[in-house]
């Protein structure tokens, strides 16, 4: 922060050598890219609270919630995908996808993420909104802070408080609404019954909501967020930015109605932009670290200028390259078209499709055999030759399914499984949604080798659907 | 101190590329610059260290001489350990009421008690029989591998149970019992009539006859036939061997062969009634079971069911 750090240095001893947070009272403000903001909050939030409650019918073996993670059974839902451990490699596609989309992103426009639709801004806004409604707009705000406890101050900020809370109570619950069936745990928050694990997540996030929303706020951008940090490695001067106009808004100064703007710039230093920023900076001394680029100052700036009858845009969106052509007096078109749009372009289409072929091949059956170790063969008194294989068989669809397993590339195989009940190899029975475990023994009457590939095969008995695996079968002693 | 001593005696000075003020420490011309951390660091260093400290309080951490600090929470990795042995004996107890009062026929019909059985089997066998008949019941000379289809007394799972409970020439009554004779060393027979014996019982499964076959024939129906059958086919009732399949206990070579009959073989199994308790017995029957070699009640040879 560019906060003086003498000024806490005044404190003095072993405390003085830390800065000390601030507090900043954003003023409210009018304007096009408040509306954005407005609009990015409901919908983010919109989206946040209400979609655990979305249903997404998948039959009656599989939960009907259309985003579901379901830790104790292992699985993840979302609308028409499914996920299952071993596919957890969709996730860290998914986190590729969404680092990439925040290069390319921040390469074109800058930090519009932290600005619009990051968490902390936009639980910041609410909270600051919730201040605001309570104790009235920056002044008040900070005249109810240097006021003495009275009994006005004491139920406003009770109040405010109360309302926080509130609001992380719902964020929490929220969250864990994500984890399990959403409407019959909602209910069940109202018979006060819920697990014990329920309420330490709630309790815990409600924790950290509060206090990230309610106290942290531009704390956490500046000191704990990484991206907020490595942004800056992807701007370069055709990356959209909120700058000031400093060519044209110096020498500022104090300025009379009527009086000329001869030798003079167009800042009239009415603080209107630092006022309003939500992290407490003078946008005038150029781009800092610690800007969001909400815009805010923008929409400040030119209240401001239509009121003196000046033109709009001495805070604006704008690239450092157009800026400066400006200056010139030439003009420099918007460069979108740069080598880091298309490298981060490039990655994110192939990452996406590489994404959208697994989960369009995501086979619905998959079977895997593991070999006995111990024994690796059974010699039986027939003369016959005896292997045991472990089958897994993962069945992805929603239906409970029976399948038929063979074997090819060993003659007259007798297939035996070792199962409760009475279990063939035609009839293997997998249930919806789930890992069929099954220990079988392959026999045939073949001459000794040490090893042989085999290939197994399952088919599902109700479709043409089939998957197979590769094994061996073991005969003799020996190394191979 | 000195700190405290150079801001009051000095003017801060700001560096002009970063417009930050320095510290005003200076090693050969480096400027160190004043970025401080936030403070609300220092609040959560501090309740770290209050955390710590109540760590140490309430559980076991500092070494001492003579062992360790205790805490007060009473915690400790042991009580731990048995509290989750608690707790899977209890998990158990759910599955072992019903087992306990289930016939064979319903475990093997049970898809929960099955996995109960062969599981719990598994691990008992690990721990009792992997002595002798290796870990994954493969076996070994004189100790037969129970994963084949050859049964010297009897494989359906009320054989099998037997044979866990009392052994076999385990010294108790109920124990299965039977002798052969060391037919060389009690000199019933001479060499050459053993080995005639031995190459008789080689062609049985399937060696070429010699000339003494003849010879080895009539001492077999003399001297073996009445424990392992006038075909060589075994007795279960004594524990006497199939001679004619592929499966030798001792090995099937000719010298192991006259070994055999010239000393004779008794191995021993050991009674496991009272050493382990009859869930135990009851879950490794089903796992030796269910290894591959299992017989059904009524050997119907695995006629396959055709509709």
């Amino acid at each position: 922060m560019t906060k003086s750090p003498s000024q806490n240095k005044k404190e003095g001893g072993l405390l003085g050598l830390f800065a000390k947070q601030e507090k900043i009272y954003p003023k409210r403000v009018w304007g096009k890219y408040r509306e954005l903001k407005w609009v990015a909050m409901v919908v983010t939030l919109g989206i946040y609270y209400l979609a655990p409650f979305l249903r997404w019918d998948r039959g009656p073996n599989a939960p009907n919630q259309a985003i579901l993670i379901d830790l104790p059974s292992r699985r993840a839902y979302w609308f028409n995908i499914e996920i299952w451990p071993q596919e957890v490699y969709i996730l860290t596609g998914i986190l590729i996808l969404a680092a990439i989309a925040l290069f390319f992103i921040t390469s074109l426009f800058g930090r519009v993420w932290c600005g619009y639709f990051c968490p902390q801004t936009v639980w910041t806004d609410l909270y600051v909104w919730v201040e605001r409604i309570i104790q009235g707009d920056r002044n008040a705000r900070k005249k109810l802070h240097d006021a003495p406890w009275t009994l006005d101050k004491f139920s406003k900020i009770v109040t405010t408080h109360f309302i926080w809370l509130v609001i992380a109570w719902c964020t929490a619950g929220s969250f864990v609404l994500y984890f399990t069936d959403a409407p019959s745990l909602f209910i069940s928050f109202f018979k006060f019954d819920v697990s014990s694990t329920v309420l330490y997540f709630i309790g815990g996030l409600t924790f950290s909501t509060y206090l990230m929303a309610g106290f942290a706020r531009e704390q956490v951008c500046t000191y704990m967020c990484p991206y907020a940090r490595f942004q800056s490695a992807m701007f370069d001067n055709d990356t959209l930015i909120i700058g000031y106009d400093a060519e044209r808004g110096e020498k500022r100064g104090s300025h009379k109605k009527g009086d000329s703007w001869e030798g003079r710039g167009h800042c009239i230093d009415c603080t209107a932009c630092v006022q309003v920023c939500p992290v407490g900076i003078d946008i005038r001394d150029g781009l800092q670290m610690e800007c969001i680029a909400c815009g805010l100052c923008v929409d400040a700036c030119n209240n401001i200028m239509d009121k003196i009858d000046l033109p709009r845009g001495l805070i604006r969106y704008d690239t450092a390259n157009h800026m400066a052509a400006k200056v010139k007096g030439g003009k420099e078109k918007f460069r979108f078209l740069r080598p880091r749009t298309f490298y981060y372009g490039f990655i994110l289409a192939f990452v996406g499709c590489i994404m959208l072929y697994t989960l369009i091949a995501r086979a619905p059956v998959e079977l895997h055999i593991l070999h006995d170790r111990n024994p690796v063969f059974v010699q039986l008194s027939s003369g016959e030759i005896r292997n045991g294989y472990t089958v897994k068989i993962l069945n992805k669809t929603h239906d409970h399914k029976t399948y038929a397993l063979r074997v090819e590339g060993l003659e007259n195989a007798y297939i035996d499984v070792k199962s409760a009940g009475n279990v063939t190899a035609d009839n293997m029975y997998v249930a919806a949604d789930s890992v069929g475990s099954y220990h079988i023994n392959v026999r045939a009457d073949v001459t000794p080798a040490i090893v042989r590939d085999i290939k197994f095969i399952i088919k599902d008995t109700g479709s043409d659907i089939s998957s197979s695996y590769d094994s061996i079968f073991v005969s003799k002693k020996g190394n191979k | 101190m000195s700190h405290q001593d150079n801001e009051n005696n000095q003017k801060k000075e700001i560096d002009k590329v970063s417009g930050v003020e320095t510290t005003g420490h200076e090693w050969d011309g480096l400027k160190e610059l004043n970025n401080p951390l936030p403070r609300w660091w220092v609040w959560v260093f501090l309740a770290t260290c209050i955390w710590s400290v109540w760590y140490w309080v309430v559980y076991p951490a500092w070494p001492t001489i003579s062992g360790h600090t205790q805490g007060i929470g009473g915690h400790s990795q042991f009580v731990e350990l048995e509290n989750s042995q608690q707790e899977i004996i209890a998990r158990q107890q759910t599955y072992l009421d019903k087992f306990e009062k289930a016939s064979f026929d319903e475990i093997l019909n049970d898809s929960e008690l099955y996995a109960f059985a062969t599981a719990g089997g598994a691990s008992a066998f690990k721990d009792n029989c992997a002595t002798c008949h290796g870990t994954g019941a493969e076996g070994g000379k004189g100790y037969p591998n129970l994963n084949d289809d050859d049964w010297l007394w009897g494989g359906t799972l009320e054989d099998i149970h037997q044979t866990l409970e009392y052994g076999i020439r385990a010294g108790n009554e109920d124990t299965r019992l039977s002798q052969m004779p060391a037919f060389g060393k009690e000199k019933t027979l001479n060499r050459n009539e053993i080995y005639a014996v031995v190459d008789y019982v080689l062609t049985l499964s399937g060696e070429k006859q010699r000339e003494t076959y003849a010879q080895g024939a009539q001492i077999f129906q003399a001297q073996c036939a009445s424990c392992h059958g006038a075909e060589g086919k075994g007795s279960r009732d004594v524990g006497a061997p199939n001679l004619t399949d592929k499966i030798w206990l001792y090995g099937g070579d000719r010298q192991t062969l006259y070994q055999t009959v010239y000393s004779a073989r008794a191995g021993v199994m050991p009674s496991w009634h009272g050493r382990l308790n009859d869930n135990t017995i009851k879950q490794l029957t089903i796992y030796l079971h269910q290894l591959g070699g299992g017989e059904e009640e009524i050997n119907n040879d695995q006629e396959p069911v055709t509709e």
